[in-house]
C-alpha cells in the first residue's frame, strides 16, 4: 500500500492505517485529522523538496516527509 | 491562614455571587486569534510572569464584566489537544484541573475556536467539555468561513453541545458584547455542558475508574487527589507527559500497575481509540450544524500561497524579506541605538561635571549610567525584531518561512522554525535568543538558544575590523579576492560552521528526545491585528529591560569596581606633579591642554594596570600564552566578558591612547602594530596572534546581556551557565588551535 510520501502534488488520497503507535508523531497526526478515513490532498512540496503541504479537513498542514512515511492510504482517481 | 479563610470557598459557593472576582481559561488551538481576543478583552490590563519550573509565560488579564463582576483571563499557550508530552504542554491541563501551582482555581474555560476549521478545532473543545467545569465557545473569523463558502448555525451547534456558542470576529470587534454576556451568564448558572459527551468503551472507562481508584491510595505520597481527567491522560498517552511525571514520584511500582491496566484494555488501542470516538463526537455534533461546499470556492489565501511558497518565486521573497529584517536589525536600529548611546554618554558627563573627584562619582558615572545605557541600547533592536515577527507571525507568513527552511535545518537536527531566531542573531543575540519563543518544542527551543550566540552579533565587528585593518596585509588572492574581506567573512563564517555541530550533538546527547514532530498548520493569510502585533513588540521591550536588564546593570557596576580599585591615590601623584608642571610652564594653552591629555591618558593606563583587573591579567597570564597573548590582551580578553565590544576602548586604555578609541583609530592600529613584549623588542601581535583573538572573540560568550536573557528565558541558571562554559572553553581551544597552525605555517613571519 503506497504511504502518503510518495504522493504527487495534486492528488488526493484516503487515509488506510497510521503506523508508529505510541510515538509522538502518531499523537500529533491523529490530533490534526490524519486518521483513518480521513481524505487527503497533497498540495504541494517545499522548495527543497521536503516538508510536504497537505490539505484535509477544509485546512493546510505542513508534515515531514519522514512522518507522512507513517501513513498507508489509498489513492483517489 | 486564618481558620475563616480556609472554609471560605464553601460559603462563596453557597451564596449568590458573594464573589466578585472570577477566574476563567482562555484556550484554543494555534492560529485562532487567540491572542487577538485576548488583547481586545483585556486591552492593557495584562500582567505576565512566570510558571515556576517551566519556560511558559504566565498570562493573565483583567476583564470588567461589569461594576461588581471581575474576570482573571489566563491565557493558556495554544494547543491541539490535553495530551501533553512535556512539562510546558502540561501547564494548560494542570491550569484547567486547578492543580496548578501559583494559578487561581479555574470557574470557566472560555475556549476559541477557529469557524473556518471546525472539525479540527472541536477536537479539542471535545476533551474541555469533560472538565465538569462551565464552557463558552467563542467561534472566531466567521467572515473567514464565509469566504471558504461555510455555512455555520450556531444555535445547531449550542444546542447539541448543551452549552453557549459565541459567533465573533475578534480582529474586528465584532460581538464581544454578546461573548462577555455570555461568559457572564455562564459564571452565574455555574453548569457544565448537558449535552452529549464523547462515548468511550466501556472496557477504556473500566481501566480508567480502576487506575483513578489505586491512584487515590497514593493521594499522601503526591501530596493531592488525582482528577479522572488525569487519569484519562495517564492511561491513554503512552510515554506521555502525564504518565512521566506520576512515575517519577511513584516509582517503577506504578509503572508495572499501569502496564497491567494498559494490557487489560489491549482489545483497544488506546490512543487511536480516543482519537476516533472524539472525532466521531465532532461529526456528530456539526452534523446538522455546519454546511461545506462540495467544491470549495478557491480563496485568495490559496492565490497568495500558489507564489509565497512556489519554488522561486517563494524562495526569491523570502530572500528578500530576510534582507529586509536583517538589514532592519543590523543597520536601521543603528541610528536609535547611537542617540541612546550618545544621550547616556552626554548624561554621564554632564553628572560628572557636577560632581566631586572619587569612587562615588566613578560609579555613578562609568558604572551605573553606562550600565543603564548598556541596557537601553538593545531595545531599539529588540523592538525592529519583534514588530517584524508579530507582523509575520500575525498574518500567517512565520508558518511558510518554516516550511519553506525547514530542510535545511534539519541537517543540524532542528526545524524550519529555528530559522528567524538564528538570523536575527547575526545582529545581536538578544533578541535572537528572545524570538526563540516562536519555537514550540523545548529541546529544539533550548537548542536555539544555546546555538544562537556562536552568530556573529555586530559587536563582535568592532574587534575584527581593527583587528584585521591593524594585522591583515592589504592583498588579494588570484587579483580580486581581498584577503582582509576573506577574513571577515571566515570570522562570520566560524560561528556558523561551529553552531551545526554543536546543535547536532546537543540534539544527540544532553537534549536528546522524540524528534518533535514538525506538523504545522499553514493558517489563511489575513491582515495584521495593529493592537496585537503592538502589545507584543510592548511586552517584549518592558520583558527585556524589567528582567535582563537589572542583571546587566548589576554586572556592570561590578565590572566597573573591577577596573577601578583598588585605586591607590599615591598612583596618581607623578602624574599630577607633571600635570603642574605643564600648567607652569610658558606653552600656548593649545600645546598645554594636548600635554595634559597625553599625560591624563598615561594615568588611566597605569590606574587600569593596577586595578584588580589587571592583576588577574596577570595571573591568567600563563593560560593565554598558548594562545599567543601577552597580560595586556588577557586583561583586555577577560575585561570584555561582560560585553565583548569594550575591548577597544580597553585595548586604548591599556596602550595609553585613551578611552575614546573606536574601531576606526588610526593611532589604536598604529599601536598596536607597534607594540612589543614587555621587556623585549619582539612584536607583540603578528597574524596568527591577531586571527587567534578574533576566533576567541567568534566563539566567546562574552556578553552578559545575552546571557542575563538567557536566564529570563529558560527561567534559572542552569542553562545560562551552561552557555557560559562550552562556548568558553570552545572559544579558548579554537583560538589555540588558530595560533598554533598559523605559527606552523610560517604565519608568524
Amino acid at each position: 500500500m503506497p504511504t502518503l510520501d510518495r504522493l504527487k502534488p495534486g492528488q488526493r488520497a484516503t487515509v488506510k492505517s497510521v503506523s508508529g503507535e505510541g510515538s509522538a508523531i502518531y499523537q500529533r497526526l491523529m490530533e490534526m485529522g490524519v486518521f483513518e478515513g480521513a481524505e487527503i490532498e497533497v498540495v504541494r512540496f517545499a522548495p527543497l523538496g521536503d516538508p510536504m503541504e497537505l490539505r484535509l479537513h477544509g485546512y493546510n498542514l505542513s508534515v515531514r516527509k519522514s512522518e507522512a512515511l507513517n501513513v498507508q492510504v489509498e489513492v483517489l482517481a | 491562614m486564618s481558620s475563616a479563610m480556609v472554609s471560605a470557598p464553601e460559603s462563596a459557593s453557597s451564596g449568590k455571587l458573594s464573589r466578585t472576582t472570577f477566574t476563567v481559561a482562555l484556550i484554543g488551538n494555534p492560529n485562532t486569534g487567540k491572542s487577538t481576543l485576548f488583547n481586545a478583552l483585556t486591552g492593557m490590563k495584562q500582567h505576565v510572569g512566570n510558571y515556576p519550573g517551566v519556560t511558559v509565560e504566565q498570562k493573565i488579564g483583567a476583564l470588567q464584566l461589569d461594576e461588581n463582576t471581575r474576570i482573571d483571563l489566563i491565557d493558556l499557550p495554544g494547543t491541539y489537544s490535553l495530551a501533553a508530552r512535556s512539562p510546558d504542554e502540561m501547564i494548560a491541563v494542570d491550569v484547567l484541573l486547578g492543580q496548578q501551582q501559583g494559578a487561581q482555581k479555574i470557574d470557566a474555560v472560555l475556549a476559541i475556536a477557529d469557524a473556518s476549521n471546525p472539525e479540527r478545532n472541536f477536537y479539542l473543545i471535545s476533551q474541555l467539555c469533560e472538565l465538569k467545569l462551565p464552557v463558552v465557545i467563542a467561534l472566531n473569523m466567521m467572515d473567514v468561513a464565509e469566504s471558504k463558502g461555510l455555512k455555520i448555525d450556531t444555535d445547531a451547534i449550542s444546542a447539541a453541545l448543551g452549552t453557549r456558542v459565541v459567533a465573533i470576529c475578534a480582529n474586528k470587534g465584532k460581538n464581544l458584547d454578546g461573548l462577555r454576556a455570555a461568559i457572564k451568564a455562564a459564571l452565574q448558572e455555574k453548569l457544565p455542558p448537558t449535552g452529549v459527551l464523547p462515548a468511550f468503551p466501556a472496557a477504556m472507562t473500566g481501566e480508567i475508574d480502576s487506575l483513578m481508584q489505586e491512584l487515590k491510595g497514593h493521594a499522601a505520597t503526591l501530596n493531592r487527589e488525582v482528577n479522572r481527567l488525569e487519569a484519562f491522560r495517564v492511561l491513554v498517552d503512552k510515554g506521555g507527559y502525564a504518565e512521566q511525571r506520576l512515575e517519577k514520584l511513584l516509582g517503577t511500582g506504578f509503572c508495572q500497575t499501569l502496564e497491567s491496566h494498559r494490557q487489560k484494555a489491549s482489545r483497544i488501542p488506546l490512543p487511536a481509540e480516543e482519537v476516533r470516538v472524539r472525532y466521531g463526537w465532532v461529526k456528530e455534533v456539526l452534523a446538522g450544524a455546519v454546511a461545506r461546499p462540495a467544491q470549495p470556492p478557491p480563496t485568495r489565501s490559496d492565490a497568495i500561497d500558489k507564489i509565497l511558497t512556489h519554488w522561486f518565486t517563494g524562495t526569491l521573497i523570502f530572500a528578500a524579506m530576510m534582507m529586509l529584517v536583517f538589514q532592519s536589525i543590523f543597520t536601521w536600529s543603528t541610528p536609535l541605538m547611537d542617540l541612546i548611546s550618545s544621550f547616556f554618554d552626554g548624561l554621564g558627563a554632564s553628572v560628572g561635571a557636577s560632581m566631586a573627584d572619587g569612587p562615588l562619582k566613578s560609579m555613578i558615572c562609568d558604572g551605573v549610567i553606562a550600565g543603564v545605557g548598556g541596557v537601553l541600547v538593545f531595545l531599539p533592536q529588540i523592538c525592529i525584531l519583534f514588530l517584524f515577527i508579530a507582523l509575520l507571525e500575525d498574518c500567517g507568513y512565520m508558518s511558510r518561512a518554516a516550511f519553506l527552511m525547514d530542510r535545511l535545518l534539519s541537517h543540524a537536527g532542528l526545524s524550519g522554525k529555528s530559522f528567524i531566531p538564528m538570523l536575527s542573531s547575526f545582529a545581536c543575540a538578544v533578541p535572537g535568543v528572545m524570538a526563540t519563543r516562536t519555537i514550540e518544542d523545548p529541546r529544539d527551543r533550548l537548542t536555539t538558544i544555546l546555538v544562537a550566540p556562536l552568530m556573529s552579533c555586530s559587536a563582535r565587528l568592532p574587534v575584527y575590523s581593527i583587528l584585521i585593518g591593524a594585522f591583515i596585509p592589504e592583498d588579494t588572492l588570484g587579483g580580486w579576492l581581498s584577503l582582509r574581506g576573506l577574513t571577515l567573512f571566515a570570522m562570520y563564517g566560524v560561528g556558523l560552521v561551529v553552531a551545526v555541530p554543536v546543535a547536532w550533538i546537543l540534539k544527540k546527547t544532553l537534549l536528546k528526545g522524540e524528534t518533535p514532530p514538525f506538523l504545522i498548520e499553514l493558517p489563511s493569510y489575513k491582515v495584521p491585528d495593529w493592537r496585537t502585533v503592538l502589545l507584543r513588540v510592548y511586552d517584549r521591550g518592558k520583558a527585556f529591560t524589567l528582567r535582563a536588564g537589572t542583571i546587566i546593570l548589576a554586572v556592570s557596576v561590578v565590572v566597573w569596581a573591577l577596573s577601578y580599585f583598588p585605586h591607590d591615590a599615591a598612583t596618581a601623584e607623578p602624574f599630577n606633579a607633571a600635570v603642574a608642571k605643564v600648567e607652569a610652564s610658558s606653552e600656548t594653552d593649545e600645546i598645554k591642554k594636548g600635554k595634559i591629555e597625553e599625560i591624563e591618558k598615561a594615568k588611566d593606563g597605569t590606574y587600569l594596570r593596577q586595578s584588580y583587573f589587571g592583576t588577574m591579567g596577570h595571573a591568567v597570564e600563563p593560560v593565554f600564552k598558548p594562545l599567543g597573548w601577552d597580560w595586556r590582551i588577557s586583561m583586555a580578553a577577560i575585561a570584555s566578558f561582560p560585553a565583548r565590544e569594550v575591548i577597544v576602548a580597553t585595548l586604548g586604555t591599556i596602550f595609553n591612547l585613551g578611552k575614546d578609541e573606536d574601531e576606526e583609530s588610526e593611532s589604536l592600529r598604529d599601536a598596536l602594530k607597534s607594540a612589543t613584549w614587555e621587556g623585549s623588542p619582539k612584536k607583540l601581535f603578528n597574524i596568527p596572534v591577531a586571527l587567534s583573538v578574533m576566533v576567541f572573540f567568534a566563539l566567546c560568550s562574552q556578553c552578559a546581556a545575552t546571557l542575563a536573557t538567557i536566564k529570563r528565558e529558560t527561567n534559572g541558571w542552569k542553562w545560562p551557565i551552561f552557555s557560559f562554559t562550552y562556548m568558553t572553553l570552545l572559544a579558548y581551544f579554537g583560538a589555540l588551535l588558530t595560533y598554533q597552525i598559523g605559527m606552523w605555517l610560517g604565519w608568524g613571519g
